[in-house]
Parts: structure tokens; sequence; C-alpha cells
């Protein structure tokens, strides 16, 4: 039995109850007009009124969860990327999950100036090493963390990338250095499947 | 309110309203008893209801020939344009109807605003209506996610972003708006699905606003109450009705001169280049009618604090009615909140300017501070000035100053 089967039931089985108790408040309220204190009345009343409450909410999962990436969105999860081609300083964009992904391979000075940065000095502190597998490979999402715009590369005031749409400017490590975005750019999953491959998913 | 009971003169009519008092209500509405003095700011409704319709009537043939495929719709918009006969009328005047949409609607909340229409007892007519403003907003960005171009998508990507500013569920609310890990094919998909279904409730919201309106009846010019059915009011038809329509010919012939003449002026060029998930335009900027929202987005440094700030400000005028602590109703007898209303009108077209600035510099600085006066004004100056302002004298009829003078 699945889940979509239980849910359904589950679903069937409340409303039959809620029937059941709003046909059994109903009749009470037809034959006995008494109100005067609380009794079996007040509880089925309420009772009734939960129970609906419940199956209401039951029948709406499906209709927000089907919102949700469906089969075939989440089965376009990995993508595997041809890295020789590559120049020293030159990066190439690709597309993963329907996102742009940087793949930069930096040169000597952007590595070094990278390195040697105070983290204290960061919005979002986090260790270039811990950025990339191989320094010289940058690997990250081209998606900026404020409102979700590509940034440009070799641009801006830390000579990584620059937003152009609230000026946000990023690192040679992808850090956020200056702008409103709150974080850095984000690591995607990715391996190395061999020297010349990489595998982002 | 107090209206003698309508009986049709046939016995078919006699037997239908009886049985569906259509025709009591069609009478209602043209008997209903309106302050003689409305003037020409008063016309916006009937014109955002003309808007309304308009929209709907072109929407639905548009998507008779639209196609809502990622791969597909920017091709079917030139298709539209090219191929369909008055493909290229029926988009143009769909596109700049939005336009004139929220030009009207500007208009028509400004007025309340200066005459005090929102004051008690017409709160809900006043909540109703921003409900309404609010959906006609996102039916607007939806809409124009559907051509597909390089604005559609970066503006949907920038908006539907804002979500990811909530702690812990944002990204979660954006992957769910979505329907995958960015704007995609599932995301068009389902924004034309509620481009078309949200303007159906908005009708309904504008049949609850009229009804809202008809119970108190219309504010007026000097913000009196009036006794309903006196000299002070005169039968919605002919007299308004007449008016309205006159208004509404004037604004269509500003509207069809767009339309013919400079049908891209409120556009972006960028929006004929299809959608590219792997370059953002070097300048986006939302549709004109959002940029005062856009520029109070940008003039927080922070992402959470924007996002608040934003929806705050729309938030603040909801609760208006409850901010607002004057008796009087119209600035007419309110000489410093006239002046304060100005000053707003101008603020709000400041923040517009700026929020298709580069936020940079001046820019910035400016933005900055037109959103904290954009706030002062409604969280301190509308409260203070209900106790501090001494107003004018209000006349006891709308007949007394025109009568004064004559005898
Ligand atoms: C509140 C009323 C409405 C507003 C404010 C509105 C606004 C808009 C806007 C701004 C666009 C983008 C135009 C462009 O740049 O090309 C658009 C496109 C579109 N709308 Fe609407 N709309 C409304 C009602 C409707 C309705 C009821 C339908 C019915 C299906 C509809 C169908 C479409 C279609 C098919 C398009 C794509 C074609 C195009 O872009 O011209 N709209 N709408
Ligand atoms: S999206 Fe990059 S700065 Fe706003």
């Amino acid at each position: 039995m699945n889940a979509s089967y239980l849910l359904l039931t589950t679903i069937i089985i409340l409303l039959v109850a809620f029937l059941y108790l709003s046909w059994i408040f109903v009749s009470n309220e037809i034959e006995n007009k008494d109100k005067s204190k609380t009794n079996r009345r007040d509880f089925l009343y309420t009772a009734s009124y939960t129970l609906g409450a419940v199956g209401v909410a039951a029948a709406a999962w499906p209709l927000i969860h089907q919102m949700n990436p469906d089969a075939s969105v989440k089965a376009l999860s990995t993508t595997e990327v041809d890295i020789s081609t590559i120049e020293l300083g030159k990066s190439i964009t690709v597309l993963w999950r329907g996102k742009p992904v940087f793949i930069r391979r930096r040169t000597q000075e952007e590595i070094v100036e990278a390195q040697n940065i105070k983290l204290s000095d960061l919005k979002d502190p986090q260790d270039d090493k811990d950025r990339v597998k191989k320094p010289e490979w940058l690997v990250m999402l081209g998606v900026c963390t404020h409102l979700g715009c590509v940034p440009l590369g070799n641009k801006g005031d830390y000579k990584g990338w620059f937003c152009p749409c609230h000026g946000s400017h990023y690192d040679t490590s992808g850090r956020i250095r200056k702008g409103p975005a709150p974080t850095n750019l984000e690591i995607p999953k990715y391996e190395f499947i061999d020297n010349n491959t990489i595998k982002i998913g | 309110m107090s209206e003698e009971k309508y009986i049709p003169k046939s016995k078919i009519a006699q037997w239908f309203d009886s049985r569906l008092p259509l025709l009591s209500m069609a009478h209602h509405l043209r008997e209903y008893p309106t302050p003689k003095n409305l003037n020409y700011w008063w016309t916006f409704g009937g014109i955002l209801t003309f808007c309304l319709i308009t929209q709907i009537i072109t929407g639905v043939v548009l998507a008779m020939h639209y196609v809502a495929h990622a791969d597909l719709a920017f091709e079917s918009i030139e298709h539209i344009m090219r191929n369909v006969n008055y493909g290229w009328l029926l988009r143009y005047v769909h596109a700049n109807g939005a336009s004139m949409f929220f030009l009207a609607v500007y208009i028509h909340i400004f007025r309340a605003l200066f005459y005090g229409s929102y004051k008690a007892p017409r709160e809900m007519i006043w909540i109703i209506g921003m409900i309404i403003y609010i959906l006609m907003m996102a039916t607007a960005f939806m809409g124009y996610v559907l051509p597909w171009g390089q604005m559609s998508f970066w503006g949907a990507t920038v908006i539907t972003n804002l979500f990811s500013a909530i702690p812990l569920v944002g990204e979660g609310i954006v992957t769910w708006l979505w329907g995958g890990f960015a704007v995609d094919n599932p995301t068009l998909t389902r924004f034309f699905s509620l481009h078309y279904f949200l303007p159906f409730l908005i009708v309904g919201l504008v049949v609850l606003h009229i009804w809202a309106l008809h119970i108190p009846g219309n504010n007026n010019p000097i913000g009196i109450d009036i006794k309903q059915r006196s000299k002070d009011t005169v039968p919605f038809s002919p007299y308004i009705a007449v008016k309205d329509l006159y208004a509404l010919l004037i604004f269509l012939i500003i509207f069809a001169g767009i339309v013919f003449f400079v049908p891209n002026i409120l556009g972006h060029t960028d929006n004929y280049i299809k959608a590219n998930p792997m370059v953002t335009p070097s300048h986006i900027v939302p549709e004109w009618y959002l940029l005062p929202f856009y520029a109070i987005l940008r003039a927080v440094p922070s992402k959470l604090g924007g996002v608040i700030a934003m929806f705050g400000s729309l938030f603040i005028l909801i609760i208006l009615p409850w901010l607002d602590t004057s008796k009087v109703r119209s600035a007419v007898f309110r000489p410093l909140y006239k002046i304060f209303f100005w000053i707003l009108v101008a603020d709000v077209l400041a923040l517009g300017y700026l929020g298709a600035m580069v936020p940079e510099g001046w820019y910035l600085f400016f933005g900055r501070l037109a959103t904290i006066y954009y706030f002062v004004h409604f969280l301190l100056i509308m409260p203070i000035l209900g106790f501090k302002e001494k107003t004018l004298p209000l006349p006891t009829s709308i007949s007394e100053p025109v009568l004064d003078g004559k005898n």
C-alpha cells in the first residue's frame, strides 16, 4: 500500500466521521432547543469541527505538495562536464538543475589572493581551502545569494564577481565582500571523476 | 439604506423579479443616491472596472494563441505579434492595459488618501480595495513572466527569491514556488494558471468592494456625512453615469494614443530577448508600477530587512484607517494634512524614480531618505496630526457653501 492510498483512506474516514458527527449535531439541534448548559451537544460540536479541520488539512496537502519539484525535475540531478579545454584564468558556465554553475581555472595570483585573507575581514567567514577540492579549480553556483541574479566574472572591487542587480561584490573565492548578499556563492556537490571531468550533483 | 420598494412595470418582469431580483438590483444601481459634488477624481472607479473587463477579454483571447511552455512561450508571443489577425493589437492593449489599470488605481488610491475616504464608516471598502491592489500586483507580475523574455525570467527570479529571506523555511518556500531548483517550465505553467485565475477573484472582490460602498454611500469632496436622498444627492444615473463615461472617453483617448503610437514606451527592450538562465541583463528593473516598492526593498542594507520593509509598506496602508486619528475626512478642511499629502505624493514619485536607478551613491542615499519618510508619514505624522492640527469649520451640508453667496 503506498502513501497516497493511505492518505486517501484517512481523508475518507475523517470525512465520514465528520459527516456523521455533523449529522448528530444537526439532529440534536432540531430536536432539542434547550441551550442552557454545556452538554453532549457542545462536545459533539467541538469534536466535529476539529475533525472537519483535520480532514480539510489532509485534503489540502496534495494540492499544496503538487507544486514541489516533480520526479522528472528531481531526476536531472547530475551533470558531467569536460574541463580539459578551459585555459588558465578562464571560466565556463554550465547549467545544472536549471542553475548556472561557474567552473573557473584560477591563476596563481587569484589563489594567493583568496588564501591570504584574514577570515575576520569576511562577512561570511570561510577559508578558501574549504571552498575548493583542488585550488586551481573553483566550482560554484553562479547564483547571487541576494536575489538570484548571475554575477559577472572578472568584475567588482575584489577582482572576483560582481552582481549587477543590486551591487554585490565577490572575491576570487566567490566569497561575499560588499553589498546586500548575505552569504558566499554556494558550492554545489561535485567530484572529479578524472583529471578532465567533473560530475556535479 | 432606505429605498422605496421597486416594482417592475410588466407582469413578466414582476414574475422574474420576485424570483430573482436582478431587476431590483439594476434599479438600485441606477437610482443609487450620490453626492452631487463628486468631482472628476471620483470617475476612476468606473475607469478601473472598465480596465479589469478589458484585461479579461483581451487576456482570454490571447490565451487562445499563447503557449505556456518554456520552449514555446517566447515564440508564441512572436506568433501573436506577427501572424494572428490583430494579434499585435490584442497584445498591445493587454500589455499597456495593465499600465493604464495601475495608473488609474494609483489615482483612485491617492483620491481616497486626500479626501479621507478610508475613514469610518468606510474601512471595509478601503481594506477590500487594498486586497484588490495587492492581487493586481501579483497578477501583473505573473503576466509579465508569460512572454518568457529576459526581463520576464529575471524579474521572476528576483521577486520569488524575496521569499528566501524568510528564516528557516525560506528556501523551501522558494523551491515550492518554482517547482524546481530555478525558475523554469513548471514555474511558467503555474504562473499562467494563476494569471488566468486571479483576475476572476478580483472580479469577486470588486463586487464586495461596491457592496461595501453602497452601505454608507459615497464619500465626497468635502467629506461630511450627508443625508441620502436630500438636496445634497442626485441619482447615479444619468448624472454620475454620464460624468463617468465622459472621463472614460478621455482616458480611452490617452490609452489609444499609447497603444497606436508608442506601444513599447513602457516596456523594456530586454524582454524581446528570449529568457536565458545563464545571463542576467545588466540592469534589471520591474514594471514601472512596482518601482516604489522596489526602491524600498533596496534601501535597506539587509536582505530580510529589505523584504520586511517592502511588505511593511503595504501593510501600513491596510491599517491606515486606524493610524489616522483625525475626525475630519477631507483634506480641504485640514490645512496641514493637505501639505503633508502632497509631500507624500512627491515622496512616492521620488521612490518610483529611484527604484529605476542603480542603487549607488546619491541614488541610494535619497532612496533611503524617501523610504524613511514614507514610514514617518504613516507612522508618525498621520497619528500626531489628528491631535495637533487645527481644522477648518465644516459646512453642515453640501448645498451650504454653494448657496451661501446667493441668498
Ligand atoms: C487583472 C487583470 C490582468 C492584468 C493586470 C494582466 C497583466 C498582464 C501583463 C502585464 C502581461 C505581460 C504583457 C507583456 O509584456 O507582453 C500579461 C500577459 C498575458 N496575460 Fe494578462 N493580465 C490580466 C488578466 C488576464 C486574464 C484574465 C487572462 C486570461 C487568460 C490573461 C492572459 C494573458 C496572457 C495569455 C498573456 C501573455 C501574452 C502577452 O504577454 O501579451 N491576462 N498580462
Ligand atoms: S541579486 Fe545579486 S545583488 Fe541582488
